[in-house]
């Protein structure tokens, strides 16, 4: 693994070699000194274009607790919005000496190119695209899941060396703009889950048809028929009531009575089902308070295992997958 | 002046036959040519002998859809440098879209760049009008006066922008009529495509970029052929991509509506599939459509519901292509390698019975006829205008963007092997190219 563009780049092998060393990593951050060294005299650049203090702050901690040096680069406006152009601030932070670039950018595809234009030559970690991919939220997801779904026995609490295989996965929401969904749904094909996408009409991509899963209009039946393991809530813009041709759903209101995660829905899902919202959320519109603060809840765990997975990520980029025995 | 005398070449790919081209026109054909050239020779005038015996002569090409970007971004063109691009791809006349900085809006402007066009040398520049001042789709622009105007123009187009006003689309349609215009529709129905990056369909949802749905060219299509109709006008489609533009077009020659089209080379090749890269060389619009689509515009321009072949030669300098997909501008060149994707997707292909008869009927005589340019797209024969093109149909040859003659690199054919290639253009009886190289008016004087 060169780069992380897309989380439909990885093979099952490698996804489950991520969520593997994921799982060393996290089992480091309940010891009292969290630090590692495996990163020492490297320096990983965060490079922001679009604001998300979350995930920049999950990248940052993950270098950090590698003794990565981090260089935090908010360069919001870019050739978009006629800053300086990405190519001019790639080129900049090359001769600085960056060993590893982990990009934000609203502009799909803005990962791809810095990774293939020449303009650097260091591993690229896609951190999210535009309306692209998110492959490190798909990771964290899915490390999740299989802590839930698939631990146990000898492979742990973890689920080590396990995939998804026949699990079941239904995510809700504005897929149209999310590039969580996207990655979400590469993955989770890849390690075998059942996915189901759930969302009015309006908010589905043209050509969804083609993706590896199933999708549906109605939730509530979803919930009745798939009786799912694990139920992701999508963030619902407020804004995209108001776009053009009078946005894509009526009112907030009928998106929460049809697609919302109520106190009715979360009682009629399994009992084992998880609730996964990728944050931040819209507490009310898309998710229900009762929903986001029940024990079946993972959505703060998510937070936790996204720094353990861009630990590993970050690890097998720039230290190498071969060295990870011996960094044990 | 310097007087030509073509051996041997096949013309429109049929007979083999001698032309002499002196004073500007075609003055003597077959066993004649050569004897012309020699009672030329005997009064002193300078007779060049070209071996055409394995090329074939076409009229010269005409391009109803090119943009010169003079006056306003000479940094990615400039009538000079894009004329003499196109002379290197075959063509002995461009139109020079309005979309520049000023628009061609007015009699100044288009006269302007028709002026730049006879200075150069290289081509017949026709310039375009727009049809609304300043491309804002508000209000029409004095389109008589362009009409009037020495450049003499009979296409209108608002080219990059849409005439979306129903009511303005059926008063220009109308108005034309007067002096004999067209006008040449950009068919982006603009609500439906707000922030579009690539063709809407499988391929933009898995890369997340916004999509342009094909129904946002296909409705203007229809609306505009039924306008046409009603107000008995003719109307031109620009740079039809998709199958339901195809079918509608069909459809309204049938029904005996006066409606012409044009595809691009590009969108006779090239799928949505190219842009999984994220390369912006291949960011267009209209965009890049599917296999499908590429399968319906061949069809189409095989059996004649697309007339003619347009390159909407759209250069761009380098910054504005070396970005991030979203950031980049629409547009590829396309007057060097026009030709040659034609002979690629159609002539050398055996699922299509197009020969170069149908090069010559849909790169020149056609496009002349639209654009309504008497002295180009003229048939090969005694006495008409010397304006002709020699192809070598069995040459090939790559594509090196720094190497084409455009002033920018934009073209989505870098390193790709092509076959034909351009070995002499002649405009009003000069050679404007031989030998593959473009020799400048003073070249030759020299």
């Amino acid at each position: 693994m060169r780069h992380l563009l897309s989380a439909a780049d990885l093979s099952r092998a490698e996804a489950i070699e991520i969520l593997d060393t994921t799982a060393t990593m996290a089992a480091t951050q309940s010891r009292e000194i969290k630090k590692l060294p495996a990163l020492r005299g490297l320096t990983v650049v965060n490079l922001f274009f679009e604001d998300s203090t979350r995930t920049r702050i999950s990248f940052e901690a993950a270098a950090k607790r590698l003794s990565a040096d981090v260089i935090n680069f908010s360069a919001k406006g870019s050739s978009v919005s006629k800053g300086e152009s990405l190519k001019d601030t790639a080129l900049t932070l090359a001769a600085m000496g960056a060993d590893a670039v982990v990009i934000r950018h609203q502009a799909s595809g803005a990962p791809h190119r810095l990774a293939t234009s020449g303009w650097v030559r260091t591993p690229v970690v896609n951190a999210g695209d535009g309306m692209h991919q998110h492959p490190t939220q798909a990771l964290l997801d899915a490390f999740t899941m299989r802590r839930h779904l698939a631990g146990g026995g000898e492979a742990g609490p973890d689920g080590i060396g396990r995939d998804l295989a026949g699990a079941k996965v239904v995510i809700v929401g504005d897929v149209l703009h999310s590039r969580v969904a996207r990655s979400n749904v590469d993955l989770l094909h890849t390690l075998g889950a059942d996915v189901t996408l759930v969302a009015p009409p309006t908010l589905l991509p043209v050509g969804v048809h083609t993706w590896p899963c199933a999708v549906s209009y109605d939730l509530n039946a979803t919930i009745a028929d798939v009786r799912p393991d694990a139920i992701m809530m999508l963030r619902v813009q407020r804004e995209r009531m108001s776009s053009a041709g009078g946005g894509f759903f009526p009112s907030p209101m009928e998106y929460s009575r049809r697609y919302g995660l109520d106190g009715t829905r979360l009682a009629a899902l399994p009992e084992h089902c998880v609730v996964m919202h990728p944050g931040p959320m819209n507490r009310g519109l898309e998710i229900s308070a009762k929903a986001a603060d029940s024990p079946r809840s993972t959505i703060v765990e998510q937070v936790a295992n996204g720094v353990a997975v861009r630990m590993a990520v970050l690890y097998l980029l720039l230290a190498g997958g071969t060295e990870t025995e011996g960094s044990r | 002046m310097t007087t030509y005398l073509i051996r041997a070449a096949s013309v429109l790919g049929g007979e083999r036959s001698d032309l002499y081209l002196a004073d500007g026109v075609i003055a003597a054909l077959g066993a004649d040519a050569a004897d012309a050239a020699t009672t030329a020779r005997a009064d002193g005038v300078d007779v060049v002998e070209i071996d055409a015996s394995t090329l074939i002569a076409l009229p010269g090409l005409v391009d109803l859809h090119t943009h010169l970007r003079e006056p306003g971004r000479e940094d990615a063109e400039t009538v000079a440098s894009g004329t003499r691009a196109a002379a290197v791809g075959g063509f002995t006349c461009v139109h020079a879209m309005a979309n520049t900085d000023p628009v061609a809006d007015t009699a100044g402007v288009v006269e302007q760049v028709w002026r730049l066009g006879e200075d150069a040398g290289w081509a017949q520049v026709r310039p375009v009008g727009a049809v609304t001042v300043g491309l804002r789709g508000e209000q029409l622009a004095e389109l008589g006066a362009m009409a009037d105007s020495a450049a003499a123009v009979r296409v209108f187009s608002d080219d990059g922008k849409c005439v979306d006003d129903p009511v303005l689309m059926r008063r220009a349609l109308e108005y034309v009529k007067a002096f004999d215009g067209v006008v040449a529709q950009h068919a982006q129905e603009p609500r439906l495509t707000q922030g579009a990056l690539m063709h809407e369909g499988v391929v933009s949802a898995e890369l997340g970029l916004t999509g342009w749905p094909a129904v946002a060219e296909e409705a203007i299509v229809a609306r505009d052929v039924l306008l046409a109709e009603h107000v008995g006008s003719r109307v031109h489609i620009c740079h039809l991509s998709t199958a339901g533009s195809v079918d509608i077009v069909r459809w309204a020659k049938a029904r005996g509506i006066d409606v012409t089209a044009e595809v691009t080379p590009h969108h006779l090749i090239l799928t949505d599939e190219a842009v999984r890269g994220y390369d912006p060389q291949f960011k267009v619009n209209p965009p890049l459509r599917t296999a499908a689509d590429v399968a319906a515009v061949r069809a189409g321009l095989a059996d004649g519901t697309i007339d003619i072949v347009a390159t909407d030669h759209a250069p761009h300098p380098d910054e504005d292509k070396d970005c991030e997909f979203a950031a980049a501008a629409m547009g590829m060149t396309g007057l060097e390698t026009a030709l040659s994707v034609v002979v690629a997707a159609m002539v050398d292909n055996p699922e299509y019975d197009f020969d170069w008869a149908d090069v010559a009927r849909t790169m020149s005589t056609t496009p002349a006829a639209i654009g309504r340019v008497a002295e180009q797209g003229r048939p090969l024969e005694v006495g008409e205008p010397a304006n002709l093109v020699l192809v070598d149909p069995d040459a090939t040859w790559t594509v090196d963007p720094a190497a084409l003659r455009t002033a920018s690199e934009n073209t989505p054919f870098a390193s790709d092997e092509l076959p034909a290639r351009v070995i002499a253009t002649f405009w009003r009886g000069r050679a404007t190219v031989l030998d593959g190289e473009p020799r400048a008016r003073t070249d030759v004087r020299a």
